[in-house]
């Protein structure tokens, strides 16, 4: 009976047809979308922290309203997500509870620091962009929900992309000290942005059962080889140097070779290490628990008005 | 250059641009995500709002002055926002109670400025009503919840009334530029403000079981540049990047 439901559920896969929450699922597929749904979710969520932070200190109104904007996009995404991973049956709160406790990851890039206005832009033109390349083929995985919540994510994330470009083509249009800032910047965030797209093929053993329920299309090194070759052509519209000395065209193999990332510092951000871990989940929290009496009153609130109505129609 | 109205507009933008400052601090910290976005969501239209004003008071500086000219380069004794806007967060009641007390005023202020006899600003009223109806009515709804919620909010809402309330009538304090505004009919009608702000509050302290306080001292300075110790240092960090870097393109 199982081994009968698991060949109609592949077979419908294959004919690329969708799976709807209503639907029977394996298990072991519903517990890989709840977690890489939530991660992506708490992604959204903690990657408004380094990007609010600079906010207060936008440098002009104009820039000013155009980050607010972004950042509350970033919310919205979150929103939407959380709603895509509750329809496989699991709900916000839990899902905030498994963030704050450590239990649920979130992608490690958002746990460096900004520490100048040129990090704003290149946290749109490399993390926004490396996001795209990495959610693009998500708009058609074959989990109805998550499909379509990429979608929507996915035109944002475009803009966001274009956005941060625009940021660091001013900058390196400008002084001697923009365009130091703008170098700097680009210097710490190329190597924590190539880390976005996980392990190398070799060890992510995921990867196959993914792809076999095309929640994945394409492998960690092929998106990251894609990243990088649109992205050494667009260094040169910046005149900013991506700081990889091994970074050159293969005639070949049709693409750019590059040099090794530091996986040792990947998985100590992913334990916890990163500069700002402990920051991020506790922003996170502080809110969250600051926020509790807020959302109890807000219930108690309701519930009063409820009742008076019932009275009234009694 | 006509002075009063140059006054007027910076009073109106830098209003708009403190507060939307100050809730813009809290983007990415709010108590639930859909309460995070609606306060930024205020925030952005508040900016907006500056912009559109800043723009008009650029053009009557001439000199080539600009919004951010305008926002980024003056010292806090040439700002005049209300000093309600410029106080701190605090909790989300405090932020909340703020935000009432402001959009209350302005709601009432800004219908008057739909009619003003002069055009831009009657444009930029135009075009803000909208998001100001919008900003009452969830500031009001805020007030109501927290009022009549638990004990808890009750006595946080309460908490930020003993905080804010002397600050709320230095916004019916007409200093000379307003008066000389509204001589002019560029801010008509503006004595009825008051009555129509105390309806407001009124109706909704009622609604949220909650006490109007008696009229005892009351703060005010903002207006003239006189400020409390605060905007220093909102003014630092928001200026920050064209201090350092001055006369640049971002
Ligand atoms: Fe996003
Ligand atoms: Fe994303
Ligand atoms: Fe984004």
């Amino acid at each position: 009976m199982e081994k009968n439901l698991n060949d109609i559920f592949q077979a419908k896969i294959d004919r690329e047809e969708k799976i709807e929450p209503k639907d029977w699922m394996p298990d072991a597929y519903r517990k890989t979308l709840i977690r890489q749904i939530s991660q992506h979710a708490h992604s959204e969520i903690v990657g408004m922290l380094p990007e609010g932070n600079w906010i207060t200190r936008a440098p002009t109104l104009r820039r000013k309203v155009a980050l607010m904007a972004k950042v509350q996009d970033e919310a919205g995404h979150g929103l939407y997500l959380y709603s895509a991973c509750e329809t496989l049956g699991i709900d916000r709160d839990t899902l905030f509870e498994q963030l704050h406790s450590g239990k649920a990851k979130y992608s490690s890039i958002f746990n460096y620091p900004t520490l100048s206005w040129a990090d704003i832009g290149s946290i749109g033109w490399l993390v926004d962009g490396a996001a795209i390349m990495n959610q693009v083929p998500l708009c058609r995985c074959s989990y109805g929900p998550y499909a379509r919540a990429m979608v929507r994510v996915c035109k944002e994330e475009s803009f966001h992309q274009r956005q941060g470009f625009e940021i660091l083509l001013n900058l390196s249009k400008g002084s001697d000290e923009q365009k130091a800032m703008l170098q700097e910047s680009v210097n710490r965030w190329w190597w924590p942005a190539m880390m976005m797209f996980g392990p190398s093929d070799a060890d992510s053993p995921n990867t196959q059962q993914s792809m076999q329920w095309k929640i994945k299309r394409f492998t960690n090194d092929e998106l990251r080889q894609k990243f990088v070759d649109i992205c050494y052509e667009q260094a040169k519209i910046l005149n900013v140097t991506l700081p990889d000395p091994d970074i050159k065209w293969n005639e070949e193999r049709g693409h750019y070779d590059f040099g090794e990332i530091n996986w040792d510092e990947f998985w100590q951000v992913v334990k916890g290490n990163g500069p700002c871990n402990k920051e991020r989940i506790a922003a996170r929290k502080t809110a969250w628990e600051e926020g509790a009496w807020v959302r109890e009153a807000a219930v108690a609130h309701a519930n009063k008005r409820a009742a008076r109505k019932t009275k009234k129609v009694a | 250059m006509a002075n009063h109205l140059h006054d007027f507009l910076i009073h109106l933008g830098d209003n708009a641009l403190i507060l939307g400052h100050r809730l813009s601090e809290l983007t990415s910290h709010g108590p639930v995500l859909e309460q995070d976005m609606a306060m930024t969501n205020i925030a952005l239209d508040l900016v907006g709002q500056t912009r559109n004003i800043f723009q008009v008071a650029a053009k009557l500086q001439g000199n080539g002055a600009t919004e951010d000219s305008i926002a980024y380069t003056r010292d806090a004794t040439s700002y005049k926002n209300i000093l309600l806007v410029e106080q701190k967060n605090g909790d989300f009641a405090k932020t909340v109670l703020r935000q009432f007390f402001y959009d209350a005023f302005n709601y009432h202020a800004y219908q008057r400025l739909l009619k003003s006899s002069n055009k831009d600003i009657a444009a930029i009223a135009e075009k803000a009503i909208k998001e100001i109806t919008y900003h009452l009515k969830w500031s009001a709804e805020w007030v109501i919840r927290l009022g009549d919620g638990t004990e808890e909010s009750n006595s946080r809402i309460n908490a930020a009334i003993d905080d804010l309330w002397p600050y709320t009538e230095e916004m019916f304090k007409f200093t000379d530029y307003e008066l000389a505004c509204h001589d002019e009919g560029i801010f008509p009608d503006i004595h009825g403000i008051k009555a129509e702000w105390d309806e407001e509050v009124k109706n909704i302290f009622a609604e949220a079981t909650l006490t109007v306080p008696e009229d005892g001292w009351m703060h005010d300075g903002g207006k003239r540049g006189v400020h409390s110790e605060h905007l220093g240092f909102l003014l630092a960090e928001m200026q920050f990047l064209q201090r350092a870097y001055p006369g640049q393109q971002w």
